[in-house]
């Protein structure tokens, strides 16, 4: 039920009304609209009760294990929050000269260099507002690189299929096409195909690494030598940053640009749509055309380095610098966790994902990659039990709802069939995990002695089973009031 | 195991192609694509006129799971494209052969369909791929 469904004429709730400090009179006649907004009247109690309905219905990280791999739905410690909240930082003014928000720049400035040391990346910009704005961001650097250089012939990127489907995407965004590159038995990327397509018009790469199918690419050095001799650089996605989190840095591999995604790695919760944060990492060569606004400290006073001081840059991506708010809780995170804490964060992140994996291979599952070591996620297939006993991963993935466990990533990489993409995080304990593969277990079960339990699962979730096509085909997203 | 019709010829992408006696070709996707992929939610056919080359995404059929690029098996011109799919996606898990159809084409030159397996190779294909 939606709160305009409770809403009835006349009644109120004083403590959500607007307050108004002050009278506005001198808004023009023209510009003034003719009648009342259309929002919900209802009681204080109304929404007290309508809200914390919803709540209840939200199956999250708070009340429940969410291995959704490719994703890291890990806890957000609520000290970043809280302290990303202080008056100082909550209601200081976007265009407040820098002499009144030292502090704030502070803040920013030591993130953008705990950044470079966790990437290996000699400059930073925070300004990306999200992940998909960073790739942009990424590839409009490369661009402007080969361009700066006179080099306009170069019209490809290449991308392993094993790479995030957004990557394809930011390269054709940014005007050029894209190469896909296949992906050996092992998981790693197709040496032998990869030199077939390196040429004079291979602008960059954009790897994911460790990759999507929960391995870590090995040949990284190799491959970085083979592009950097054709002339092109080699884009980072940061997506998997939680699994090397500072243990190995992508600097270090020869990677020309990375993009962070704060709000999953950095402690902002994320899944709902933002807001998020984005920032890049650049080797030197790539530093003249990083977005602005950039932090600069002078060794007395934090300041905003502008186009005054970087012609080349690809310019602003936003009126201000991204997410100040996402961006304060990964300062925030990355000040309580340390170096040691942060390298932390990536051993329990792979050493959980490695027990569960282990875990479910002993209890019979088929893991994808078998023989190789699990990054911070691993890939079950279910290919037998489709085959076998005709229940999809989707079909497990719908049970676990009703075991308590968000599903892990259904149906994606694409390469690996019925599977499911497992990603624990640093977060969980062993009893969560332990009781995470006993209900895999009695799922099996189940899906041998009685199927129909998980083909018709969920069973005890507010809504049952969807009828994803119809979902996706009939959109109903805007409340109309009933007639009269 | 799929149904894979003697008389088509298939691509390692997963289309299929019909010679017809008027010597345009039709392309869809296999039988094994369409249960890979799922439920269609949309398909987006070429248009009428446009070339293309072989190899040459023109098409894209999106399912619950993924959207996925469909590749012309041959050089040439979209002559007619299954408009109907629009409406009713589900045609081509339905009906992968038939209704499921999704642009016929004239070949640029003398084209030969015998560059793509036939459905014994497809079948092996499949197998291989089935690792």
């Amino acid at each position: 039920m939606l709160i305009f469904e409770h809403s009835r004429p006349g009644r109120r709730a004083l403590a959500q009304a607007p307050h108004h400090s002050e009278e506005v009179s001198d808004i023009p006649a023209g510009m003034l609209r003719d009648n009342e907004p259309l929002l919900p009247a209802t009681s204080e109690m109304q929404v007290v009760r309508h809200y914390t309905r919803l709540s209840q219905k939200n199956f999250s990280i708070d009340t429940q294990f969410y291995p959704l791999g490719s994703c890291t739905m890990k806890y957000n410690p609520r000290a970043c929050n809280r302290l990303a909240m202080l008056p100082g930082f909550l209601a200081r003014h976007p265009l407040a000269p820098p002499s009144m928000g030292q502090g704030f720049l502070g803040c920013m400035y030591e993130l953008q260099e705990m950044l470079k040391e966790v990437t290996g990346m000699p400059a930073v910009s925070l300004t990306p507002a999200a992940g998909a704005q960073g790739e942009f961001t990424g590839v409009a650097m490369i661009r402007a690189y080969h361009d700066a250089n006179g080099d306009t012939e170069r019209d490809e990127i290449l991308v392993p299929d094993a790479a995030h489907g957004t990557n394809p995407a930011t390269a054709v965004m940014c005007g050029y096409k894209v190469r896909e590159i296949p992906t050996d038995r092992q998981g790693d990327v197709d040496m032998e195909a990869l030199k077939q397509a390196v040429g004079p018009q291979t602008a960059g790469i954009m790897l994911t690494n460790p990759s999507t199918l929960g391995v870590f690419e090995r040949k990284i050095e190799e491959i970085a030598a083979l592009i950097h001799e054709a002339g092109g650089l080699l884009y980072y996605d940061g997506a998997n940053l939680n699994a090397i989190l500072g243990k190995v840095r992508p600097g270090d591999m020869g990677f020309d640009v990375i993009h962070m995604n704060l709000h999953k790695t950095f402690s902002t919760p994320h899944g709902g749509g933002g807001p998020g944060a984005g920032p890049v990492g650049v080797s030197k060569r790539l530093e003249p055309f990083l977005p602005l606004p950039i932090v600069g400290f002078d060794g007395d006073e934090y300041y905003w380095i502008t186009e005054d001081v970087r012609p080349q840059s690809i310019g602003r991506l936003s009126a201000f610098m991204g997410n100040a708010g996402v961006l304060m809780r990964a300062y925030i995170y990355a000040r309580m966790l340390g170096r040691e804490g942060m390298h932390r964060v990536a051993d329990y992140a792979t050493l959980n994902a490695n027990y569960l994996m282990a875990r479910l291979a002993g209890a019979g599952f088929d893991v994808a990659y078998t023989g190789r070591r699990a990054t911070h996620e691993f890939i079950v297939t279910l290919k037998r039990q489709h085959k076998e006993l005709g229940i999809t991963a989707m079909d497990f993935a719908k049970r676990l709802l009703d075991y308590g466990y968000h599903a892990p990533t259904t149906y994606f990489p694409l390469l690996v069939p019925e599977c499911l993409l497992i990603e624990p995080t640093e977060t969980e304990t062993r009893e969560e995990l332990d009781g995470f593969v006993e209900a895999m277990i009695k799922i099996q079960q189940e899906a041998e002695n009685s199927p129909d339990l998980l083909k018709e699962a969920p069973h005890t979730q507010p809504v049952r089973r969807l009828d994803e096509v119809r979902a996706a085909k009939q959109l109903d997203l805007t409340w109309k009031p009933a007639a009269g | 195991m799929s149904n894979i019709p003697v008389e088509l010829k298939y691509a390692k992408t997963h289309e299929w192609a019909r010679m017809n006696d008027d010597g345009s070709v039709t392309v869809g996707i296999s039988d094994s694509a369409q249960d890979q992929l799922g439920d269609m939610v949309f398909v987006e056919v070429p248009e009428v006129g446009q070339t293309v080359d072989a190899g040459e995404a023109c098409a894209v059929v999106e399912s619950v799971k993924a959207a996925s690029d469909v590749y012309s098996p041959v050089a040439g011109e979209i002559v007619e494209v299954n408009d109907g799919l629009a409406d009713s996606p589900e045609t081509v898990n339905q009906d992968a052969y038939g209704g499921g159809w999704l642009f016929r084409m004239k070949p640029g030159s003398a084209v030969d369909l015998d560059a793509m397996m036939d459905s014994e190779a497809y079948a092996g294909f499949l197998e291989a791929e089935d690792h």
